[in-house]
């Protein structure tokens, strides 16, 4: 019993870690731009993707690896350069629907140039199991959730600690007068795409070993990492973080012990009942003064 | 402390704005040498804020110039303005309600930064230590705003007279050659208001040129140098306190109206 329910907390913090990734993908392009961006889960596809077919044409896992998560930090920085940045004056919701459109240019693009297959990315450090407590962890599994802490700590100090990050704060909680404080706006949210873009892809290639990849990877992981950024609250790393794991051992939960028809269910029930009651998530941040 | 000599660091010539066919300023110049205070006054709908926001950046002219330290930068955008010198405060103000008094400042440091991302990740310790020696200086503008008690506070819990001095000492934060203060004191009892008088004075003093909308008349004519005074957007009338508060058209157009108990915004 014990066991069991481990079990199926191991595997939702590891599906929730990935979520959280996502989460705070949307999150760092929400606070910068106001903008939710649905392409999120292709930069997520782009990263397994990239690996696989860097990893095919002979580099080593690692290189293939950050050839994959900077290439598409670089895309990230260009769809901001190229379309989002382009339409600066649009309403926002102008601004989402060039995100979808974006989500489906790049679903294509990859379709064409690497094929519709299904690939798999071979796990970091073998597939040899450990055990605990009567449950069993995958090697995978450690890579998952500690890329995740190593992620979300390194943007902690980063906000907490440098200048720099201060400055994607002060642009998140006014823009206009960040600007007056002398902050290239315009800079902060080329470097929150870029950033956004290669935190999405790291989280591919670190689950495509585990639930395999292919162009269409993207969407759905798009949809529970938004839900989890809703979860905890639109606009804060933390509420990404608690909401990503929390949807992740949800969905788990469901599928160990009812079943695996209802997990997706289950989980949009429960942030349904969650937003009804608490309409900006868990850790929303308070409605700001913008002009 | 008039700074006759130097030559002039904000130079506005001709400066104008058409509002769907109202002339809402016309043909307005003036200029400011280190460490002058200028006062644009003028009655409710004059074209004072309007033309603070056409100096700053935030409307384009359709007519004149705006010369910052020899620089044409007219209708330049804000974030660039204030990295080439010019910052100003708001009347409704502009803060970070979300973040405490003390990142509020630290953040006007942000341009002394500029490009130093990928330096701060790679050199953690010296970035670091970077930080630091930005929050002491932002400790330091504080306590000269008399805010230092308050630097942990979420600044949106502020009272409205310090979130003043908050957006001063954040404007100071970048160092500025010109500052323009949009009604420093409104909305500041007595003593805030002879302490603001004081902090404006220090800051000239040390050769920051200083351009303010003020409707306290006693502070305008306290600490002001030179005083532009507009009325239908355009000028007309302008030079020391006391040869303004003599010209017939200024007690006409304006000290008339104050007579009578105005003392709303504009």
């Amino acid at each position: 019993m014990m066991s069991d329910f481990l079990q199926f907390a191991v595997s939702g913090v590891t599906v929730g870690a990935v979520y959280a990734l996502i989460a705070l993908g949307f999150t760092l392009i929400y606070n910068a731009s106001d903008v939710v961006n649905f392409a999120q889960g292709e930069f997520v596809m782009l990263g397994g993707m990239g690996t696989v077919f860097a990893l095919q044409a002979g580099l080593p896992l690692p290189l293939a690896a950050l050839i994959a998560v900077m290439g598409t930090a670089m895309i990230g920085i260009a769809f901001n350069k190229l379309a989002i940045e382009r339409a600066r004056n649009a309403p926002i919701v102008s601004l989402i629907i060039i995100t979808i459109g974006a989500s489906i240019f790049l679903q294509g693009v990859v379709q064409v140039v690497f094929g519709k297959g299904i690939h798999r990315l071979p796990a970091f450090s073998g597939d040899e199991p450990l055990r605990l407590l009567g449950a069993t962890i995958t090697p995978q599994s450690l890579w998952v959730i500690g890329g995740a802490l190593v992620v979300f700590a390194a943007l902690y100090l980063f906000f907490t600690r440098t200048i720099t990050g201060l400055a994607v704060l002060a642009t998140a909680n006014n823009r206009f007068a960040a600007r007056l404080a002398g902050i290239d706006t315009d800079f902060m949210m080329t470097l929150s795409f870029g950033v956004s873009a290669a935190i999405g892809a790291l989280a591919g290639v670190l689950i495509s070993p585990i639930t395999l990849t292919s162009y269409q990877v993207g969407v759905p992981l798009a949809l529970k990492g938004f839900a989890a950024a809703m979860l905890g609250g639109m606009g804060n790393p933390k509420g990404a973080l608690v909401g990503g794991v929390l949807l992740g051992v949800l969905e788990a939960m469901t599928a160990g012990y009812l079943s695996s028809h209802y997990k997706d269910a289950v989980a949009f029930i429960v942030i349904l009942v969650l937003l009804s009651v608490k309409p900006q998530g868990l850790f929303g941040l308070r409605t700001v003064n913008r002009v | 402390m008039s700074t006759e000599t130097g030559r002039p660091l904000l130079v506005v010539e001709g400066l104008g704005i058409v509002f769907g066919g109202l002339r809402a300023v016309h043909d307005v110049g003036f200029a400011l040498k280190p460490g002058e205070i200028v006062s644009i006054i003028g009655p409710n709908g004059a074209g004072k804020t309007t033309l603070f926001n056409m100096i700053s950046g935030l409307y384009m002219p359709a007519s004149g110039s705006v010369r910052l330290d020899g620089e044409v930068v007219t209708g330049m955008a804000s974030h660039l303005l204030a990295r080439r010198g010019l910052s100003r405060t708001f009347q409704n103000l502009q803060i970070f309600p979300a973040m405490s008094v003390l990142e509020n400042v630290m953040s006007g440091f942000h341009l002394k930064e500029k490009g130093s991302l990928f330096a701060d990740l790679l050199n953690w310790p010296t970035a670091r230590s970077r930080t630091r020696a930005i929050e002491a200086a932002a400790r330091a503008l504080l306590a000269r705003v008399g805010l230092e008690r308050a630097a942990e506070r979420e600044a949106g819990a502020l009272s409205y007279g310090s979130l003043k001095r908050l957006e001063i000492a954040r404007a100071l934060a970048l160092s500025p050659k010109v500052l323009l203060l949009d009604e420093p004191a409104a909305g500041c009892n007595a003593t805030e208001t002879e302490e603001i008088d004081r902090l404006i004075e220090e800051i000239a003093h040390e050769g920051t040129a200083i351009l303010l909308v003020e409707h306290d008349m006693k502070m305008v004519m306290r600490i002001s140098n030179h005083i532009v005074v507009l009325d239908h957007g355009e000028k007309i009338a302008e030079g020391d306190p006391a040869t303004v508060s003599r010209d017939p058209r200024v007690i006409e157009a304006y000290l008339g109206v104050q007579q009578e108990g105005s003392h709303a915004g504009g």
